[in-house]
């Protein structure tokens, strides 16, 4: 009921615009109408016959040139009218979240759920940012002293991100406001890269570049003129050099991964194709140091997502490891199995191998860059020292987690748990 | 979540309650961080700055004592409120040793010179990232009240004392090496020892939010910490 009488209201609305609108016509015709009465002297029943239908006239909805032009303007109201929120915060590629007067969250849309991960509408959001100047930022707004501002904000861990942070009130007393995120962290990790780089590097090559620089000063000197000792020394010289390159490329594929720290979701990768094709690949290395590599692969679809050629290289890194170091066992264990760890499914892959084994106090180390256990048996298996390191950034971009089980004389296990889609 | 009360007022005292926990979390974090920083960086300056920001932990602490015993004066509080009063009193002294922690670290930069081998500081900012991950997890959960994932935090935990032994040890060798190392090496030690008492705070506040949210003791199935009270180095022992 209350829908017809609004709707009746609306018509009678409609009536009195068309005649406001067309009053000077009105007028004019009123007068026009009384005029001839006055002057002819026509019945009585003419001039008010005339007046009605010229009020009626003014009524219709004759206005054809106007028309369009309202229709148009109504649908364009109407279209931002409509739009929602929500599809509008959707289509912002940065992390959006919409909040109240408390700092409640009422909406955040799936680039701030990828990008922080464990929100939810209802949450605080002060008690998610907890950075001195995220609190600040957000007590500024709520107290209404300034209607926008913005912070530089930076989460160290897992992985280090630096945002630009906007903060705005939305619309007029709506009671919301508005938090942006505008990722920063590509430019501020290429001035990190840059330091970090020359201090690792540098580091790691003057050893080889001392080494080098050595055997040409003996070349050109006490050994110049024995073959047989220059031979041997520009043999040395080229593993040296080898060894550079091999550490270059590692550097480079290491700030690569650093340069996206977060793996944007979709790609499905198939384990089983992956890592046949891993141990097919690291044959030639498998046999030269005459170690077999069984397979323990479980039933059914092995699907993770992922990036394939990352995952690639981390059971490559993993493979090629327990073939080097875990020599003497003469067998290494590739094993895929479904896992449940805590309340997360996924899928654990377990690189066994049966060698020395690793000592405890290492275990928790080797994956630092240029941790080496034993630097004599590294350097001699062509190691850089980066190859763990790799592995365990592709894998924290991954959402999976390593985990190391050695004992000593008993070989070590390499697990990695990659969450299920 | 809570539920609404009749009286408005006791809402917002608790919501303020955990507002003033998380800023104080946050607080902590930054503290930690650059008190590492400080160390790996040998800078003086930023030292002295976490020296300072400490008092604002010792503040925050007090405030929400003196709120939270106002509370319980005032509205009487049962069940999940009681035990998210007496869990905020419990939290903030956790938060504020992790400052005190962080503070110590931080006075220690003027005893380390920084001529110590670069792993060893490596493994110093490594055990750091460890502390400081569980530290947000766990003030994660507590924003997001998902106890379910605090068991990860115990993982974490494994993974700290792993650390710690081994950075003892070696830190051990490098005293062994040359007596002159021992004076940064003792202060580095304490270092390691207090982010290492860093992930049982975080720990600790993660076992008090269970209680809040469940109303159930975590179960005490907790591993126990370290080794380093069986880390020998050979020939330092006197023959039995």
């Amino acid at each position: 009921m209350a829908e017809t009488g609004a709707d009746q209201d609306g018509k009678g609305q409609a009536l009195a615009a068309r005649l406001r609108r067309n009053r000077w016509q009105l007028g004019a015709g009123v007068l026009a109408v009384l005029a001839v009465y006055f002057f002819a002297g026509a019945s009585v029943y003419v001039p008010v016959l005339a007046l009605v239908v010229l009020a009626a006239a003014a009524m219709l909805p004759t206005d054809a040139r106007r028309q369009p032009a309202d229709t148009g303007a109504a649908i364009e109201a109407s279209g931002l009218q409509r739009l929602s929120g929500e599809y509008l915060a959707a289509a912002v590629a940065d992390p959006l979240i919409i909040f109240d007067h408390s700092a409640t969250i009422v909406h955040a849309n799936a680039a701030a759920f990828a990008a922080f991960g464990g929100l939810a509408p209802g949450m605080s959001l002060s008690l998610k940012f907890r950075a001195p100047e995220m609190q600040a930022l957000l007590d500024g707004i709520l107290s209404g002293q300034v209607a926008a501002d913005a912070v530089d904000y930076t989460e160290k861990l897992p992985v280090e991100r630096t945002y630009r942070v906007s903060a705005s009130t939305v619309g007029h007393a709506t009671g919301l406001y508005v938090l942006v995120f505008k990722d920063q962290s590509e430019t501020r990790r290429i001035d990190r890269m840059r330091a970090d780089f020359i201090a690792n590097a540098s580091h790691e090559l003057r050893t080889p570049l001392a080494s080098i620089a050595g055997f040409i000063e003996t070349l050109r000197g006490p050994a110049r003129n024995d073959p047989a000792a220059r031979d041997q020394f520009l043999q040395i010289m080229q593993n040296q050099t080898g060894r550079m390159a091999r550490l270059i490329d590692d550097l480079l594929s290491l700030s690569r991964l650093e340069m996206k720290p977060y793996l944007r979701p979709g790609t499905e990768v198939d384990l089983r194709q992956t890592i046949d094709s891993v141990i097919d690949s690291l044959g030639p290395l498998a046999s030269e140091n005459s170690v077999v590599v069984e397979r323990e692969f479980a039933d059914g679809p092995l699907v993770v997502s992922g990036d394939r050629d990352e995952l690639f290289q981390v059971f490559e890194n993993l493979l090629e490891n327990a073939c080097k170091y875990g020599q003497s066992g003469g067998r290494v264990t590739v094993s895929i199995a479904g896992g449940e760890e805590g309340q997360q499914p996924g899928f654990d892959v377990t690189i066994r191998d049966y060698g020395p084994g690793i000592a405890e106090e290492h275990i928790p180390r080797i994956t630092e860059r240029f941790y080496r256990v034993d630097v004599e048996n590294s350097r001699t298996q062509k190691g850089t020292g980066l190859g763990l390191s790799i592995v365990k950034h592709i894998l924290t971009r991954h959402n999976a987690r390593l985990s190391i089980k050695s004992e000593v004389g008993k070989g070590a296990a390499f697990t990695v748990h990659l969450p299920a889609r | 979540m809570q539920s609404v009360h009749i009286v408005s007022a006791y809402d917002e005292e608790l919501k303020y309650l955990s507002k003033r926990i998380a800023a104080m979390g946050g607080h902590a974090e930054r503290m930690v961080e650059q008190a590492v920083a400080a160390l790996v960086n040998v800078d003086h300056g930023l030292a002295q700055k976490v020296i300072q920001d400490d008092l604002v932990l010792d503040e925050g602490q007090r405030e929400i004592d003196d709120k939270a015993i106002i509370i319980i004066a005032r509205r009487q509080p049962m069940a999940t409120d009681l035990r998210e009063i007496v869990g905020a009193i419990r939290i903030s002294a956790d938060i504020e040793r992790v400052g005190d922690l962080g503070k110590n670290v931080a006075k220690r930069v003027a005893s380390v010179d920084g001529r110590q081998p670069n792993s060893l500081f490596r493994g110093i900012e490594a055990l750091a990232n460890l502390a400081l991950t569980q530290l947000k997890e766990v003030l994660d959960v507590y924003a997001s009240r998902s106890v379910e994932r605090i068991g990860f935090v115990r993982d974490r935990d494994d993974q700290i004392d792993a650390m710690y032994t081994s950075l003892f040890r070696e830190l051990l060798t490098y005293m062994m090496e040359d007596p002159r190392n021992i004076t940064p090496c003792t202060h580095l030690l304490f270092c390691a020892k207090n982010i290492e008492r860093i992930g049982d705070h975080a720990t600790n506040i993660a076992e008090t939010i269970y209680y809040i949210v469940t109303g159930d003791q975590m179960p005490t199935d907790r591993p126990k910490g370290d080794k380093t009270d069986k880390v020998v180095l050979p020939g330092t022992m006197p023959a039995k």
